[in-house]
C-alpha cells in the first residue's frame, strides 16, 4: 500500500536551535494521524515541511507519492491546510471566506458541498456574519470547511483545537472521524494528550525528536511499570508523603489523584500506616491504567535529562 | 483566470469593507485638494482695495463708486502716487490697488478706450484671482452701461491685471500636481505593502502559498484593485481641479494619464518590495511613511523647491522617484509641454519601475522561512 | 468554618439587552483551588473582570478579599495576582528584572523584593538563570516563573488562565504541585480553562452556561452525579444537552 506521507531523517535548524532532528515516520492513506507534543516541540515546523511551506535542511520527504522539494506545485493542489491561527479573513463573511477558498483552488462550493455538509451546516445559519465575529468553535468549523472545499487527499491541521471549548473540541473530533469515509488522510497536531485517543495512530514529539509512533492503545501499553493512583483530600501532603517513602519511584499529581509507581510494581503492604504516620488518614490506593500523558512523561524521563528541560522552541514557530 | 478574478474580488471586499481604508483612498485626496484650494474662501466680501485715481473725473468717480457699492470691496485708502502701492499692499489690509490712468475720462471719450490697472497681492493667490475677476466683471458691466447711454458704442475700458510678489500665481496651480504625486505614492505603496503583510500576519498567506495560486497571481491580485482605484483617484483629482478651480490640463491629457500609469506602477512595485522585507503591518507602515512619504514631501520639490536645497539634499533627491514625476506632471499640466521635454524623467521612472518589479518578484517567497 | 475570600451573591451584569452574568451566586474559600469553567461566550470573562475589579456589576453583591468590587476596586487589585498563559513576563527583560518590576508594581519595598527574589530563585533552582533574558528560557521554566511572580506579593487570590496549556507533561505536573503548595499556604487559586483535564486537578469546579452557573461541586461528585468518568463528559452533558442543534452564536469571544 502506498504511504500518504513517507519521511526519512528530516532535520531542520533555525540558527542555533534544532527544531527537528532526524525525524522518520510514515503515514498510511486515509488514517487520522496525530502529532502529540507540547508547544515548541517542533510540530508546526514539521507540518510546514509536509505542506511544502518549508524545506528541511536534510532528509527526504514524499507526500502523496510526490517529492516535496521538486513536485511542490502539483502537491499543493492536493493538500488542505489549516494553520495554527485559523486562517480566515476576518472582514469577509462566512460565505465569502468559503467561496474565496473555493475559487482559489479552482472549484466551487456547490461541487464539494456533500463533503463539508456535516461541518458547514452548523455555521450555515450565520453565513452572512463576518468571520471575525464568530466564536472560537465556529471559526474552527469554518476554517475546516475552507480547508476541505477542494476535496484534498491530505488534510493537515495544525493545532485545530487550541483555544476552543470542550464541546466544540469534541464535535470537531467527531467530524474528523466522519471524514474517514472520503478516504482523506488527516494529519493533526495537538499539545493536548487526551486528544491522542481520537487518532488512529500517534507520534509523540518532544524537542524535535519523535519519542514513539504507534496506535494510542499501544503507546499506553508501552508504559513500563504498574501505575497506581492514590487519592486523599490533601493532595499536596500526599505527594510529599509518597515521595518520602523508600518504595516510591515516582509520584506526580494527576487530576483528582496522585499517580505513583512503586518498586516491585506492587502496593507496599504497610502503605496506609506509613501515610498515616505523616498525617494522611484517608488514602485510597488502586491500580490504574497509564494514560498517554503518563507514557509521554515516562518517555521524557528515560530519554534523559536533556528532554526534561524543554529547549527554546518558540523561535521555531515564528 | 477565474482564480485570479476571485482573488481580485476578495481584495475589493477588503477595501470596501474597511471604512478607514476607503477614507484614506478617497477622502484624503478630495480633502487635500479642497483644503489647498479653498485655503481662502471662494466668496470675497469687503475685500480691502485702494484707489490711485490719477484722473479724478466724473467717470472715474462713477466707476469707483460702482466698484465699492458692489459689496465685494471696501475702500481702504486713496493713494496719491505709484510709490504708495507697495507700501499699502504690504500693510496687508489692502488686497488690491485699482489705478485709473491720467486723463481717464478724456481718453475714453476722445479715443474710445481708457485703461484701468488692477494690481493684486499675489501672495494670496486665490483672493488675488477672485478680486481681479470680480473687478473685471464690474468694469465690463460698466462698459455695457456706457454702451447703452452713450452715443458711441465703441467706448471701452480695458482692465489690465498685474500681480505683485507672485507673478505666475504659482502655488495655486502647484498643489494639484503635488497632491497627485503624494496621494499615489501613499495609496499604492503603503496600501499594497500593508495588505500583503496583513495576510502574513493573520496566517492566511500560509494557506495561499499552499494553494495552486502562483506568486505572480497573488501579487497581481493584490495590485490590480489598487491600480484601478489609484487611477480613478487621479481622474477624480483632475476633475476636481477643473470643475472647482478651473484648472485645466494644458498639455496632452493622454500623455498625462500614461505617465501617471507609469508612476502608479512604480509605486505599486515599491509597495510589494516593502512587503517582502517586512513581516508585520506595523513594519510596513513604518517603512512606507519614513521611507516614502517623508522624502516625497520634503525632497520631491513639492513643497520646498529643489533649487533652494543644500546640494547634499539635491543629490539625495535624485533617488526619490516622486521628484521625477513632479517634473513630468508640472510640465504637462501647467506648462503644457510634450514628451520632448520630459523624456529623460520618464526614462528614469521606467527604469526604476523595472528594477523594483524585478527585485520584488525575486524576493517574493514561495515558501515560509 | 473556612474563611471565604470570594463571596458572590445574585451578581447580574448586563450589556444593553444582553445579560452576560445572570444571577450568579457562589463562594470560594481560603486556600481552595477553584475551577471556573464554561464554553466560549458563557460569561466567564465578564465574571472574572468583575472579580478582579476591572468592571463593576450591574447589580448584586461581590466581595473579593473582603472588598466590594466596584467600590473598592483598587484595594481588590492589590490583593490579587494574575497569570495567563499567553503573556505574563517581558521577554526582553532578564529574570531578575522581571521580578523587580512586578515587585515594584505591587508596592513591595526594596528589601522585601530582594528577600523574596532570593527565596523564589532558590525554590525554583533558578540561580543560574537569574541574569538570563526571558526569551532565552525554556517554555516550562517561563511558566513556573510567571506563576511565582504572580504570587510574589502574597495576594489573597491568584487568577490563572489556562495555566498549563501546551506545556510538556513533566512541567505540567510540577506546575500543579506548585499550585497545590501555594494553596496549602493559604492563597486561593482561581483557575479558568477550556481544558477539562486541568479541571480535574481543582478542589471544586463551577460550570457556566449562557450566563448562569449550572453546576458547582467537586469533580468527583459531579462525575458521580452525571454518571460519567471525566469532567469533560460532565461538561459536554451540561453545556450542550442537545448536541444535534447548532449552537447559538456567542456575542464576544467569551
Amino acid at each position: 500500500m502506498q504511504k500518504a506521507i513517507d519521511t526519512s531523517a528530516i532535520c531542520k535548524r533555525f540558527g542555533n536551535t534544532t527544531a527537528l532532528s532526524n525525524i522518520s515516520f510514515s503515514v498510511n492513506e486515509s488514517e487520522v494521524f496525530g502529532f502529540i507534543g507540547p508547544d515548541g516541540a517542533g510540530k508546526t515546523t514539521l507540518m510546514r515541511i509536509i505542506t511544502t511551506l518549508m524545506l528541511p535542511d536534510s532528509g527526504d520527504i514524499n507526500v502523496l507519492g510526490k517529492n516535496c522539494r521538486t513536485e511542490f506545485k502539483e502537491l499543493r493542489k492536493e493538500i488542505g491546510y489549516m494553520p495554527g491561527r485559523f486562517s480566515l479573513y476576518q472582514d469577509l463573511s462566512v460565505e465569502e471566506n468559503l467561496e474565496f477558498y473555493a475559487t482559489v483552488f479552482g472549484t466551487s462550493v456547490k461541487e464539494n458541498y456533500d463533503l463539508i455538509y456535516d461541518i458547514y451546516s452548523h455555521i450555515e445559519p450565520f453565513k452572512k456574519r463576518l468571520a471575525g465575529k464568530l466564536s472560537g468553535g465556529m471559526k474552527q468549523k469554518l476554517a475546516l470547511s475552507c480547508a476541505l472545499i477542494h476535496k484534498p487527499r491530505l488534510l493537515v491541521l495544525d493545532e485545530p483545537t487550541t483555544g476552543v471549548d470542550a464541546v466544540s473540541r469534541s464535535e470537531f473530533w467527531d467530524m474528523l472521524g466522519k471524514l474517514r469515509q472520503y478516504n482523506i488522510t488527516i494529519l493533526v497536531s495537538t499539545p493536548y494528550m487526551d486528544e491522542a485517543m481520537r487518532c488512529d495512530r500517534v507520534a509523540l514529539i518532544q524537542n524535535g525528536n519523535l519519542l514513539a509512533i504507534d496506535t494510542p492503545g499501544e503507546v499506553r501499553n508501552g508504559y513500563g511499570r504498574k501505575l497506581f493512583s492514590v487519592k486523599s483530600a490533601d493532595k499536596y501532603k500526599l505527594i510529599i508523603a509518597l515521595r518520602s517513602l523508600n518504595e516510591t519511584i515516582t509520584s506526580f499529581p494527576f487530576g483528582e489523584s496522585v499517580h505513583v509507581t512503586f518498586k516491585n510494581d506492587r502496593i507496599p503492604e504497610n502503605l496506609n500506616s506509613l501515610l498515616q504516620n505523616q498525617g494522611i488518614n484517608d488514602a485510597l490506593t488502586e491500580e490504574t491504567e497509564a494514560g498517554i500523558e503518563d507514557r509521554f512523561l515516562e518517555l521524557m524521563q528515560t530519554a534523559g535529562p536533556s528532554f526534561v528541560k524543554t529547549t527554546e522552541g518558540k523561535a521555531a514557530r515564528q | 483566470m477565474k482564480r485570479f478574478l476571485g482573488f481580485v474580488r476578495k481584495e475589493f471586499i477588503h477595501i470596501f469593507r474597511d471604512y478607514r481604508t476607503l477614507f484614506i483612498l478617497f477622502g484624503i485626496p478630495v480633502a487635500e485638494i479642497l483644503i489647498f484650494g479653498f485655503a481662502i474662501s471662494m466668496d470675497i466680501k469687503n475685500a480691502g482695495v485702494a484707489f490711485l485715481d490719477l484722473s479724478h473725473d466724473e467717470i472715474t468717480h462713477k466707476l469707483s463708486d460702482k466698484i465699492i457699492s458692489s459689496g465685494f470691496f471696501r475702500k481702504t485708502e486713496d493713494l496719491l502716487s505709484y510709490n504708495d502701492i507697495d507700501k499699502v499692499l504690504k500693510k496687508g489690509h489692502t488686497k488690491a490697488v485699482i489705478i485709473f490712468e491720467e486723463d481717464f475720462g478724456r481718453n475714453l471719450i476722445r479715443e474710445g478706450k481708457a485703461s484701468l490697472s488692477i494690481i493684486a497681492d499675489g501672495s494670496e493667490p486665490n483672493t488675488a484671482t477672485l478680486i481681479t475677476n470680480y473687478t473685471t466683471a464690474i468694469v465690463n458691466d460698466f462698459n455695457m452701461g456706457l454702451a447703452g447711454t452713450q452715443v458711441s458704442s465703441a467706448l471701452k475700458i480695458i482692465p489690465e491685471v498685474k500681480m505683485f510678489y507672485n507673478p505666475n500665481l504659482q502655488s495655486h496651480f502647484m498643489f494639484v500636481p503635488g497632491v497627485i504625486t503624494l496621494i499615489l505614492i501613499l495609496i499604492c505603496a503603503l496600501m499594497t505593502s500593508v495588505t500583503i503583510t496583513r495576510e502574513k500576519e493573520f496566517g492566511t498567506m500560509e494557506v495561499l502559498l499552499v494553494s495552486p495560486l502562483r506568486p505572480v497571481q497573488i501579487i497581481l491580485g493584490k495590485v490590480t484593485p489598487y491600480f484601478i482605484l489609484s487611477f480613478i483617484n487621479v481622474l477624480l483629482i483632475l476633475a476636481l481641479a477643473w470643475f472647482v478651480f478651473g484648472l485645466p490640463v494644458k498639455g496632452s491629457l493622454v500623455l498625462l494619464l500614461a505617465e501617471t500609469m507609469l508612476y502608479i506602477l512604480m509605486s505599486l512595485s515599491l509597495g510589494i518590495l516593502i512587503s517582502t522585507v517586512s513581516s508585520t503591518m506595523q513594519q510596513a507602515i513604518f517603512i512606507s511613511l519614513i521611507g516614502l512619504l517623508l522624502p516625497t514631501i520634503l525632497l520631491s520639490g513639492f513643497i520646498f523647491p529643489i533649487e533652494n536645497m543644500p546640494s547634499v539634499y539635491d543629490y539625495v533627491s535624485l533617488i526619490v522617484p516622486p521628484r521625477y514625476f513632479i517634473v513630468i506632471i508640472k510640465n504637462i499640466m501647467i506648462k503644457g509641454t510634450g514628451l520632448m521635454y520630459i523624456w529623460k524623467e520618464t526614462l528614469i521612472l521606467a527604469a526604476m519601475t523595472t528594477v523594483f518589479i524585478a527585485i520584488s518578484i525575486r524576493k517574493f517567497k514561495i515558501r515560509l522561512e | 468554618m473556612r474563611k471565604k475570600v470570594i463571596e458572590v451573591e445574585n451578581l447580574v451584569k448586563r450589556f444593553g439587552h444582553f445579560t452576560a452574568n445572570d444571577n450568579l451566586t457562589f463562594e470560594v474559600y481560603e486556600g481552595e483551588i477553584f475551577g471556573f469553567l464554561g464554553a466560549n461566550g458563557a460569561g466567564k470573562t465578564t465574571a472574572i473582570r468583575i472579580l478582579s475589579g476591572l468592571s463593576s456589576p450591574t447589580s448584586g453583591k461581590v466581595k473579593v478579599a473582603g472588598f466590594d468590587s466596584g467600590k473598592q476596586a483598587e484595594k481588590i487589585k492589590k490583593n490579587i495576582g494574575y497569570m495567563c498563559q499567553k503573556f505574563s513576563l517581558y521577554e526582553d527583560l532578564t529574570v531578575k528584572e522581571n521580578i523587580m518590576l512586578y515587585g515594584g508594581i505591587y508596592g513591595l519595598s526594596r528589601s522585601q523584593i530582594a528577600e523574596r527574589t532570593g527565596i523564589l530563585l532558590d525554590k525554583l533552582r533558578f540561580r543560574e538563570y537569574e541574569n538570563k533574558l526571558i526569551s532565552e528560557l525554556p517554555l516550562g521554566l517561563r511558566q513556573k516563573l510567571s506563576f511565582s511572580v504572580a504570587v510574589l506579593h502574597e495576594p489573597k487570590i491568584v487568577f490563572l488562565d489556562e495555566p498549563t496549556g501546551g506545556v510538556d507533561p513533566i512541567t505540567r505536573r510540577q506546575f500543579w504541585e506548585m499550585i497545590y503548595e501555594t494553596a496549602a499556604s493559604g492563597i486561593t487559586v482561581f483557575v479558568t480553562t477550556h481544558y477539562m483535564d486541568e479541571a480535574e486537578y481543582c478542589d471544586r469546579i463551577s460550570i457556566m452556561n449562557e450566563g448562569r452557573i449550572v453546576a458547582l461541586d467537586t469533580p468527583g461528585n459531579l462525575k458521580k452525579q452525571y454518571n460519567v468518568s471525566s469532567v469533560e463528559e460532565v461538561f459536554i452533558k451540561i453545556a450542550r444537552p442537545d448536541a444535534s442543534h447548532p449552537p447559538a452564536p456567542s456575542p464576544g469571544s467569551g
